[in-house]
């Protein structure tokens, strides 16, 4: 079958605004989006740019709006989405070229919530034990990609680019709820700053856009009420 | 050069308000619930509307410190939970000198209706002349 792709395209070097480009491609409806964008790269159009690494929905590369959802492109099969397909860079961030965006303040976040184990004891002589049901306290927010989904699709980040978003959050309470981890208290004080957790308003933009399926709002209101309880 | 990118953010600055804020909206949530709910049923299930003429809010309702403190609650629960909701949303989208503005205007005016609301409940007489 045929389809219609539409992209929104910028080059920084040529264009001012950005804008839509259509190509009529031929496709199998188990096609990933990804597949689609890498035909039209490399048949129709080689100045086409775009991210990807392991196209299999784990390095969290090709991260894009979709159809008006952010989704991993290599997890979007087109018998998913329809005929006409639109694809554009993810909402929020500086564009870089066409589908690529300028991905370091997203890391820059995430670098401040200190996103690694913290922990002053002396090594153990094998490895730090921790039971199956302290494991399972973070397992949701171990899945994170950091692909950026879930930040970029937040109102709360659009109208307040400073806000550290849903994905920093997520990596946080990874490490907050580790019984292995003793920085909680540190994250806690970071997160509980102006531009952190308080900044969520459930709006649950962030659950829907998530690949994963990690349950983000959930883990924002886990560390909100972390920090009422510790202050209370 | 800038300490970090266009959408880094700057290093974190302890704010209790903040926090203040975000549980105080999730207590007065369910206080409006319970409160708003018991406001409803009673003055639109219980006693017939037509009859709730100013006169007998006075003489019926008012007529107790309990119904006069519930109404008091209420309405300060809705006014300041009414003004925080409204400052949460400015502080999203109003940006620089504008947002000082605004929320001054919006303290302003959510101080002078607790004034007012508060002085009308303790000011009206109780109808036994107490």
């Amino acid at each position: 079958m045929n389809v219609d792709l539409r992209i929104l395209r910028f080059d920084p070097e040529k264009d001012t605004e950005p804008h839509w480009q259509t190509y009529q491609i031929e496709v199998r409806p188990m096609d990933k989006v990804l597949d689609l964008l890498i035909r039209v790269k490399g048949e129709q159009d080689g100045s086409l740019s775009f991210r990807r690494s392991c196209g299999h929905g784990i390095c969290g590369s090709d991260a894009m709006l979709i159809n008006n959802r952010n989704r991993l492109a290599c997890k979007t099969r087109v018998d998913q989405i329809g005929k006409k397909i639109s694809v554009a860079p993810l909402p929020g961030l500086p564009v870089v070229r066409d589908l690529v965006v300028d991905m370091s303040g997203f890391f820059t976040k995430y670098r401040s919530v200190k996103p690694y184990l913290i922990n002053d004891e002396p090594e153990p002589e094998r490895e730090r034990l921790q039971t199956q049901k302290d494991r399972a306290r973070f397992d949701d927010t171990t899945k994170c990609i950091l692909c950026a989904a879930c930040t970029t699709a937040c109102p709360s980040f659009w109208a307040r680019p400073e806000y550290v978003g849903p994905a920093a959050i997520v990596q946080a309470h990874r490490f907050i709820f580790d019984s292995r981890d003793e920085g909680a208290n540190e994250r806690l004080e970071i997160l509980s700053d102006e531009n952190g957790v308080w900044r969520c308003r459930t709006i649950f933009n962030c659950v829907d856009a998530c690949p994963r399926g990690i349950n983000i709002t959930g883990a924002i209101l886990d560390v909100s009420k972390a920090i009422v309880a510790r202050r209370g | 050069m800038a300490l970090y990118s266009r959408s880094g953010r700057p290093r974190p600055q302890a704010g209790g308000f903040e926090l203040f804020v975000w549980y105080y909206m999730r207590l007065s949530g369910v206080a409006l619930f319970v409160l708003a709910l018991t406001h409803f049923s009673l003055q639109h299930f219980l006693f017939d509307p037509a009859n709730e003429t100013s006169q007998w809010i006075f003489n019926q309702r008012w007529n107790s410190v309990f119904w006069r403190s519930f109404d008091w609650l209420m309405l300060m629960m809705v006014v300041t939970h009414a003004f925080l909701g409204i400052r949460t949303v400015t502080m999203d989208y109003v940006k620089g000198g504008w947002r000082t503005l605004a929320l001054t205007v919006l303290y302003l005016v959510g101080v002078i209706i607790f004034v007012m609301g508060t002085s009308v409940v303790l000011s009206v007489q109780m109808p036994g002349g107490a």
